[in-house]
């Protein structure tokens, strides 16, 4: 089975258990790189799905927690080619990840030896937020020529026509920006997000998840009446920023 | 790596390129440009282009832009011959005055065509970037002009060096948001920009000041820009009787090169654009991206970028703020890949000097970023004597007074004295 599928049979699995899938994120190697693979082994005991950040110099449609984040594991050393060899030092883990970059380090990488790299380390989809689907021909073929998908996100803004399309096109999941915004707002979710989400799922044969803004309990139950799963970053990030325990967290948003 | 061009491949695109056939409809300049953009502004990026294919050669707009150059900014902007420099360099040197535009400087021709644009797609309010201020004070300007509330991002480090246009700006009713982030210049104020965009995207106007971005902007700002070059070209025959050998530019962004060349394309005259050569050729302590960068995607277009081999951005460093970029506009990747327009840099000190050389030979402060065309031009004159040169004079210097003052105006003796 292609690797995107198994995102979506983890994030079914979680709904068949009565809850919405939970997918945190992570700047990689933040706050520690060394600390980078016990973060990860920690979250995946509790997530259903793993998505990993790549930091990059110019993260625009972020907010300052991730744009913080970011700039420290880049000080740190952090690059694509460091987390792949740390992910293949890990040995495969059970939870499906997936990475969020933007383009411009994906395309230093080079599309194929990424969709390999990638494959190895039991990463099964990308999420690239700087690439909307009218530019993501080349990158799609490359990664499902190696059984990868590439994510593609809807937003409050997207038209009907338009969200058709992109949820078509998905591979693993569709990713539903729930608000018109960077990441890392706390202004709270908006009020008409169960309407937004429901139009989603009702367009959409895979699974919905829902991300930005989400930063508590009560967000996760809100959002999962109407969607698959709940993605939980910069709240995450946060915590991590603190020193605090990046399980117990999510364990309080109810994971697994 | 380069992006290398085949000869044949070169000359069908500048083929294409003369009969104003690029962008292509997806806004490549053969490969380079494209929208890279994220997902919550596609729609908005969608009715730009719908909005710019409207509105922008429709002859209602256009008569309304053409009576705001000539009414409010004051064109067509003067053609300058300079009889001191062309006695000093060996050539013969003509000046297209942008500096006597309203508010000093080219950004007000895509100012406040954008803000007559913004106009009637309708924006409850427009957002602008800003490095040296220059586009920032222009996009105030405009939008009291049209009547809109106008906010501008700008780097914190780049508050500080160009703090008389701070001032300009305020007064002239724009909010000025400063930017911590990133860099803490251009590049993290367009960041900044694109972040507030998201947040509002049917609402806000974002008028971008160069000919960077995703398209349409590197489109939209060269339209609005040609004016500088198609009145160049047409007071060059009737002032000098000739067009120039060799035209140069400054290019930060590229918005006042492309201004100027891109009328001069089908002309048999070198082209010459000048980058920010900082203070040396190391990673970080330049801002010449044509010069030393790769193809990379930064802030929506796929273009040359200064960038290190994972493909992170890498900061920059120029004396003049509106050149401290790490990108470059598409259309001068692919001019450069094409072989039609040729690209160098000069430094921090040589465009210092440049300045001052403006100064006291021809009573004309410019701006620092200008500067850099004048120092590249005296270069090419020592090599090329007796030739006819052209330069774009993009703006005046007065912003840059703060900077200045931290080189005391060499001491030099009255001539006549
Ligand atoms: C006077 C002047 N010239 C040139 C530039 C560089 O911009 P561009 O390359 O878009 O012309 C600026 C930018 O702020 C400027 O103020």
């Amino acid at each position: 089975m292609p690797a995107h599928e198994r995102l979506t049979a983890a994030i079914v699995a979680a709904n068949d258990n009565n809850r919405p899938a939970l997918v945190p994120f992570i700047t990689a190697g933040y706050p520690e790189p060394g600390e980078f693979i016990n973060t990860l082994r920690a979250i995946a005991e509790v997530g259903d799905v793993i998505e990993i950040g790549i930091p990059f110099s110019d993260p625009m449609a972020d907010g300052m927690t991730i744009q913080r984040s970011s700039y420290i594991a880049l000080q740190d050393g952090v690059s694509l080619e460091w987390i792949f060899g740390e992910l293949e030092m890990a040995s495969v883990f059970g939870t499906p990840l997936v990475m969020m970059s933007y383009l411009n380090p994906l395309l230093a990488f080079g599309y194929q030896r990424l969709a390999e790299r990638a494959r190895a380390t039991g990463v099964c989809a990308f999420i690239v937020p700087d690439l909307p689907f009218e530019e993501c021909a080349e990158l799609r073929a490359a990664l499902e020529n190696e059984g990868l998908g590439l994510i593609q996100l809807v937003t409050p803004a997207t038209p009907r026509d338009r969200l058709e399309m992109l949820c078509e096109a998905s591979r693993g999941f569709v990713y539903a920006v729930t608000v018109t915004g960077v990441t890392g707002g706390n202004s709270g979710l908006p009020d008409d997000l169960a309407d937004y989400l429901d139009g989603v799922s009702a367009v959409s044969d895979l699974p919905v998840c829902a991300g930005f803004g989400i930063r508590e309990a009560a967000d996760v139950v809100n959002v999962g009446a109407h969607a698959s799963g709940a993605i939980v970053g910069s709240a995450l990030v946060e915590v991590l920023e603190e020193g605090r325990n990046p399980k117990a967290f999510l364990q309080h948003l109810g994971g697994k | 790596m380069k992006l290398q061009m085949g000869a044949d491949e070169a000359r069908s695109l500048l083929d294409a390129q003369l009969r104003g056939e690029l962008p292509d409809e997806r806004g490549r300049f053969g490969p380079f440009g494209g929208r890279y953009v994220p997902e919550t502004l596609v729609p908005a990026f969608e009715r730009l282009e719908d909005g710019v294919r409207q509105f922008l050669h429709d002859p209602d707009f256009q008569e309304q832009f053409q009576r705001e150059l000539r009414e409010w900014v004051g064109r067509p902007t003067a053609l300058t011959f300079a009889p001191q420099l062309s006695e000093r360099w060996g050539t013969e040197v003509w000046l297209k005055r942008e500096d006597l535009a309203h508010t000093g400087a080219h950004k007000i021709n895509n100012a406040i065509g954008q803000a007559l644009l913004a106009k009637r797609l309708g924006a409850r309010r427009v957002i602008a970037e800003t490095g040296a201020g220059q586009h920032g004070v222009a996009s105030a300007a405009a939008c009291a002009r049209v009547g809109l509330p106008c906010s501008v991002y700008m780097g914190a480090v780049d508050i500080e060096r160009q703090a008389p246009n701070v001032d300009r700006m305020h007064r002239l009713g724009a909010e000025v948001v400063a930017v911590e982030t990133g860099d803490k210049t251009l590049r993290a104020a367009i960041d900044e920009a694109l972040r507030m965009w998201v947040t509002d995207p049917s609402g806000i106007y974002y008028l971008l000041g160069s000919a960077v971005g995703a398209h349409p902007y590197p489109y939209l700002v060269r339209e609005l820009q040609s004016v500088i070059g198609a009145e160049a070209r047409q007071q060059m025959i009737e002032q000098a009787g000739a067009l120039p050998d060799a035209a140069f530019a400054c290019v930060g962004g590229g918005s006042n090169a492309i201004g100027l060349f891109y009328p001069l394309l089908g002309d048999d005259i070198e082209l010459i654009g000048v980058e920010a050569g900082g203070t040396g050729d190391g990673l970080g302590e330049n801002a010449a991206t044509l010069a030393t960068g790769t193809p990379g995607v930064l802030q929506g277009s796929y273009t040359v970028i200064l960038q290190d081999e994972d493909g992170q951005v890498q900061e920059t460093h120029s004396i003049s703020a509106g050149l401290d970029y790490s990108g470059v506009g598409p259309e001068h990747a692919f001019l450069q890949a094409a072989g039609r327009v040729k690209y160098i840099s000069a430094t921090d000190d040589e465009a210092l000097e440049a300045l001052e050389e403006l100064c006291e030979a021809e009573g004309i402060l410019t701006a620092l970023e200008t500067s850099h065309a004048f120092a590249a031009a005296r270069e090419w004159s020592r090599e090329n004597p007796g030739k006819r040169v052209l330069i774009g004079n993009s703006g005046r210097g007065d912003k840059d007074m703060p900077t200045l003052t931290k080189y005391p105006a060499r001491i030099r003796t009255y001539a006549g004295a």
